[in-house]
């Protein structure tokens, strides 16, 4: 039996881990509805009156974005740590980081790329400006990974734990700020015409420093809920 | 050098020595905070725009700056936890955390009352409340994360990460608040802007900062001592400790 190369390593376990969602599709919408569903809940409590709405459209969708990235949190590691298949994936001889990263991408891609897909149909109901909704989607599409990458930090923090939800989230809204507030003033800004690059170039910035930075702080907190 | 490091490390040898300091500790943080209230209340010039209210700064930018130090101190346990296992450290971090805490509450609250004066609000959404906010949400997770995990050495390790995990998004924080609030507000508010600030007011100011600093110091190693005697309560030396009483 030939050893797996780190790459094939890593789309083992991505193609694995997707599997096991598809299998169990309800798991994959339940984000989604709590997304549409946050965000229908606006106009009903504010008002459906047509300029607040769309003023107040790019922060809506993003606090339900991250919300709804912030509810999922807990399938990256909940079942592998159920089964067990965690422990085993820290006993593989590839570098934890690696395998933290595959298992994190998978989860972008059922939870975060679903968002993105929905993401222009309630920026349409909220009536969103067309030259708006590009730079939505930009933002979505670089700061979702970087939610789920921040947060898998604080998943495998509360791992073991019987009620770890609210205090993950307690853990991980703070350190979702700087997404928060740059992704809704790039939205803004090219609602009113700026050049929205600068919030862009940090939002990627941000995405680059947590790819890079966050698997590790992650490795090193499965390590420590699994000792 | 290593060999005091390791001494000092050890919980019986600490729990002497901090029970020694204490009480230096509470005759120096006295002195000065008499001085510094005294400097600050009385000797002090009132300020030309800002008349008696500027006074609250005595005790709003010493707690500010404490909140950021003992998070830095947090986070500096965080690392020797992880890298040498040291026990002290454990409790160094865990017992700083709520007096960060009630320091970062401390600063919000004396802002918000300079606020209603200056602003006319006790709150405005400005970049340094808003920022002052989150690390108080930073050091309640702290909390939270220790408390909520039963085995206090894994808890212990969970807390470091998650301190360092802080300590780097600290600075991102502070500057996309900073960002987000010239974006959002524009210059509404007036700041209590101080290129210039007066000797006679700077020095108490600093002498308050300081007796904040020992006061830290002095919170620190009290609940450092019954942080210890709880974790150790198995031990021998707590058992002679007891015994001998």
């Amino acid at each position: 039996m030939n050893r797996l190369s780190l790459s094939q390593a890593f789309i083992f376990l991505l193609r694995r881990d997707l599997t096991l969602v598809f299998r169990n599709r309800g798991e994959l919408a339940n984000p989604l509805l709590f997304f549409v569903m946050v965000i229908t809940l606006f106009p009903l409590a504010i008002g459906a009156i047509p300029e607040l709405l769309a003023r107040i459209a790019p922060g809506i969708i993003w606090v339900a974005a991250l919300l709804a990235a912030m509810l999922s949190l807990d399938s990256v590691f909940r079942s592998d740590f159920e089964d067990g298949s965690l422990e085993q994936l820290l006993l593989s001889a590839h570098p934890m980081p690696v395998l933290v990263l595959a298992k994190v991408c998978a989860h972008w891609l059922v939870t975060g790329l679903p968002l993105l897909l929905m993401a222009p149909v309630l920026a349409e109901m909220l009536g969103m400006a067309s030259e708006a909704q590009g730079i939505l989607l930009l933002t979505i599409l670089i700061g979702t990974p970087v939610l789920s990458l921040i947060g898998s930090i604080g998943v495998a923090l509360t791992i073991g734990l019987r009620k770890g939800g609210i205090i993950l989230s307690l853990l991980v809204l703070p350190l979702y700020v700087p997404v928060l507030i740059f992704a809704a003033s790039a939205i803004d800004g090219a609602g009113a015409g700026f050049d929205v690059s600068p919030q862009i170039n940090m939002l990627l910035a941000f995405l680059f420093l947590s790819v890079s930075l966050s698997p590790w702080a992650t490795s090193a907190a499965l390590k420590m809920s699994m000792s | 050098m290593f060999l005091w490091f390791h001494k000092f490390g050890s919980p019986p040898h600490f729990y002497r020595i901090a029970g020694k300091w204490l009480p230096w500790l509470g005759v120096t943080f006295g002195l000065l905070l008499i001085a510094g209230l005294y400097g600050g209340l009385i000797y002090a010039p009132a300020d030309y725009q800002q008349g008696e209210s500027f006074r609250i700064i005595y005790i709003h930018v010493p707690a500010a700056w404490m909140s950021l130090f003992v998070y830095m101190v947090m986070a500096f346990c965080g690392v020797v936890i992880i890298v040498w296992r040291m026990k002290l450290a454990e409790v160094v971090l865990i017992s700083s955390a709520p007096i960060g805490a009630s320091f970062t509450f401390l600063a919000l609250a004396t802002g918000s009352l300079w606020g209603k004066p200056m602003w006319g609000a006790w709150w405005v959404w400005d970049a340094r409340l808003t920022s002052e906010l989150i690390l108080l949400f930073l050091y309640l997770g702290v909390i939270g994360l220790h408390s909520a995990i039963d085995d206090k050495r894994i808890a212990s390790r969970a807390v470091a990460i998650l301190a360092i995990v802080g300590v780097v998004n600290i600075p991102i924080i502070h500057y996309s608040v900073e960002w987000w609030n010239t974006l959002h507000q524009g210059p509404t508010v007036t700041k209590f802007d101080k290129p210039s600030i007066d000797m006679r007011m700077l020095i108490p100011l600093l002498i308050m900062a300081l007796a904040f600093k020992i006061y830290y110091v002095m919170a620190l190693f009290q609940s450092c001592r019954a942080e210890l005697l709880r974790r150790e309560r198995n031990s021998k030396w707590v058992e002679e400790l007891s015994g001998s009483n």
